[in-house]
């Protein structure tokens, strides 16, 4: 095979936000397994055609190209990454285990994202005392689960750290911005530890968002919702 | 060791309703709990599902395992020797994936509306509920399930939300079988199936207990 041919072999594309959490865990999931691949950058407020396409039903990024295969939904994506390419594996063998870093997975986006985004970053007053309330409980919930170990995943990286990995990093803007502290050091220990471990772990590490437009961003999306700001 | 397998459930969930019959399909051998949720939680509950406390929640040798997909993808990986629910192929995996996941997303919160709003939120509600339709409806094309030869994950994601239909038409004014007569087929077509019609709950019996729930949230 020639270079050429080599190089058509697999084609792998991500369609992504620069500030997309969930685009994330599918960019850190290829380069966790050492899996080449290309970005199509797209702007939200201007969808390519190509994701239109592509995502009809939800119109949304992330989406998974793959020798013109379509796959949509961030876990969903996480989910044939990792039984495609099987270095690296992010779920273990374990059905009971696997079913569990699932459990986590999704429980990180059904409740603490909602929790912590929903609750708190968009609110204010009475309804976001009530949204940290919320969050403080279900980060209990990851705290008892992540005591003990290095990651969720165990002594590696797995899906559920990929799925929560965004507490890692856009949580801190998010405290600054509400001035409330939510992975607080003294009440989350395990928690705390397992933030600072998934932020400076290879791969992990250099590919953060920017903080200071994440910071832009949410501070819009915060005022927008509380009708504050000026309606574009 | 012979297998200890328990399905902590309520026979109105939908959820609990697909554990039932995925265990059914793999011909597992199962003691059926029922919660009442009217009550107390029981202990068990609170023990197995700590996080949610809900229903259903399968306990197979002590070891609880929560959320329906995420039960049935556990089921399948368990009991691989019969009745595959996912496919094998990665991409297929994932086209299953989304469209349960969609059915979890839509599907479940827009039914609701159809038996609790009026007036313009009913229409509403009647559109969004219309729009699944006919997505699912073009998904399954002509193929006899979603799972394509065999009832598989979708079917089964699916399946249990068919209860609620007659009750939707009747207090929606529409019809499924006029509209979307491929899913009604569809529907039909399962309940053939053993499997279906032992864990579906009765369209009648469902139909009272949403009436009665309507009355106490004032309506009629």
């Amino acid at each position: 095979m020639d270079e050429r041919e080599y190089n058509m072999a697999e084609e792998v594309k991500v369609f992504s936000t620069w500030a997309s959490p969930f685009a994330l865990r599918v960019i850190w999931a290829l380069k966790l397994k050492g899996v080449e691949f290309d970005t199509v950058h797209e702007d939200l407020i201007n969808k390519s055609p190509l994701l239109l396409q592509y995502n009809p039903i939800h119109k949304k990024v992330p989406v998974l190209v793959h020798d013109g295969k379509v796959i949509c939904e961030s876990l969903v994506i996480l989910e044939y990454i990792d039984e495609t390419w099987k270095q690296n594996p992010l779920l273990p063998e374990d059905p009971h285990q696997k079913a569990n870093a699932r459990f986590w997975a999704k429980f990180g986006d059904d409740k603490v994202m909602q929790s912590i985004g929903g609750g708190v970053l968009l609110k204010e007053g009475k309804e976001q005392e009530e949204g940290f309330a919320a969050s403080m409980e279900n980060l209990k919930y990851l705290e008892d689960e992540i005591r003990g170990k290095k990651f969720f995943g165990g002594e590696t990286i797995g899906l559920a750290d990929i799925a929560l990995g965004w507490l890692a990093h856009y949580l801190d803007i998010v405290e600054e911005i509400v001035g409330l502290k939510l992975i607080d050091q003294e009440k989350f220990p395990s928690l705390a530890a397992w933030k600072q471990e998934f932020a400076n772990a290879p791969i992990i590490r250099e590919n953060w968002p920017d903080r200071d437009k994440l910071a832009t961003k949410y501070v819009a999306m915060r005022e927008a919702n509380l009708g504050k700001g000026t309606p574009k | 060791m012979a297998d200890e397998v328990t399905l902590l459930d309520y026979w109105l969930s939908p959820f609990g309703m697909r554990v039932k019959i995925a265990l059914a399909e793999k011909e597992v051998k199962y003691e059926y709990s029922e919660q009442n949720l009217m009550n107390r939680k029981s202990d068990l509950l609170l023990k197995m599902n700590p996080v949610y406390k809900k229903i259903p929640v399968l306990v197979h040798n002590g070891k609880p395992v929560c959320e329906s997909l995420i039960i049935l993808q556990y089921i399948d990986a368990v009991w691989k020797g019969k009745a595959p629910l996912l496919p094998s192929d990665p991409y297929e995996r994932a086209q299953s994936m989304f469209w349960a996941d969609f059915i979890d997303r839509k599907v479940h919160d827009i039914s609701k509306k159809l038996w609790t709003t009026k007036g313009e939120e009913l229409e509403a509600a009647k559109k969004d509920f219309f729009e699944c339709l006919e997505l699912l409806e073009r998904e399954l094309g002509e193929k006899p399930y979603f799972g394509g030869e065999a009832l598989g994950y979708v079917d089964i994601a699916l399946l249990p939300f068919s209860c609620g239909f007659y009750t939707y038409e009747t207090i929606g004014d529409f019809s499924i079988e006029a509209q979307f007569p491929k899913i009604r087929a569809w529907v039909d077509r399962c309940l053939k199936k053993e499997s279906v019609a032992k864990s579906l709950a009765e369209p009648a019996k469902v139909h009272g207990f949403i009436l009665e729930t309507r009355k106490g949230l004032g309506f009629d």
